[in-house]
């Protein structure tokens, strides 16, 4: 089963990246962008076959080791 | 007394840290690899600078979950002494031994260079040898370096008096220009609740003779070893 993480700083949390990359985009003349928040994709192939399964073990990776919960939230997407 | 320095893939400044100690010693503190699940009887355990697994995932995240880091978090509980200096910082932060977080810098980039401290209390292990107020000169080399946490926790921290250094003038006022990474409150270094464990971003390990610039730090090995002598 494949599994996508998907993490981000949470709301309020500095994005010195995000904030680099933005004004990149606007030197590009990207005008329209009205902010950049920079975040992370881990993708997990999981022996699981069971999607509730996978998601409960999924969350607990993201608790122990692929987040930081002080500063970052994260999403768990079951891809099947 | 008997310090260990725990040595995990990526550390740099494990022998700096042990020449600190040993010239504040006499003898050198021994070393223990994060593979191992034993570290030997000790009152003080150090988690040295570096860039423990390559920064990977998160500064100091894989190091915090090392097999070694099991016992370092069981000895830390039983009150023995643990100093995390910059990446050891961080990987005491990830290990929940030590709150907040070490965010990439403000300006994004990496800063190296002498810093002046504002020591906030003298009254523990680390810091017995100065004074409250007295302001120190440590050099600073890191990327993630950027202390943050929620408010209520700052909040909590700075309450129970748990900073244990700030960047400031050499003047010791706490301004924003002294502040190299864009700490929360100018925040340089923290102690647990115990005051047991100390995380600091600058090296007192790059400050302890004169010919590396300063020698500061040699009064925080020194104190350590008059504090802890058995």
């Amino acid at each position: 089963m494949q599994a996508r993480v998907h993490i981000s700083l949470k709301p309020g949390v500095l994005d010195p990246q995000g904030q680099a990359v933005e004004s990149a985009l606007k030197r590009l003349g990207f005008n329209g962008v009205a902010s950049v928040r920079q975040g992370k994709v881990i993708d997990l192939d999981l022996k699981a076959t069971d999607k509730a399964a996978a998601k409960a073990e999924v969350t607990k990776m993201c608790e122990s080791l692929l987040a930081n919960t002080v500063m970052e939230s994260y999403a768990i997407e079951i891809l099947g | 007394m008997t310090p260990v320095v725990i040595v995990f893939p990526g550390s740099n400044c494990d022998r700096d840290v042990a020449d600190g100690l040993a010239a504040a010693l006499g003898r050198r503190p021994q070393m223990v690899w994060h593979a191992d699940s034993e570290i030997p009887k000790c009152d003080l355990i150090v988690l040295p600078g570096g860039f423990s697994y390559g920064d990977y995932l998160r500064s100091g995240a894989i190091a915090a979950h090392s097999p070694v880091m099991e016992e370092v978090k069981r000895r830390a509980e039983a009150g023995v002494p643990v100093l995390g200096i910059c990446n050891g910082f961080q990987i005491l932060t990830e290990a929940g031994l030590l709150p907040g977080v070490l965010l990439r810098n403000a300006g994004l980039g990496f800063v190296c260079r002498w810093t002046h401290l504002r020591v906030e209390r003298a009254d523990t292990v680390f810091t017995a040898g100065y004074t409250a107020g007295q302001v120190v000169r440590f050099p600073v080399a890191h990327h993630d370096g950027n202390f943050f946490t929620d408010p209520a926790t700052l909040k909590r921290i700075e309450g129970e008096g748990q900073v244990a250094f700030r960047y400031c003038t050499a003047s010791g006022e706490v301004a924003r220009e002294a502040n190299p990474n864009g700490s929360l409150n100018n925040i340089a270094g923290v102690f647990n609740e115990q005051r047991s464990v100390l995380g600091l971003m600058p090296h007192p390990d790059r400050a302890f003779d004169r010919a590396l610039g300063g020698e500061d730090g040699k009064v925080l090995f020194r104190t350590l070893v008059e504090k802890l002598a058995a």
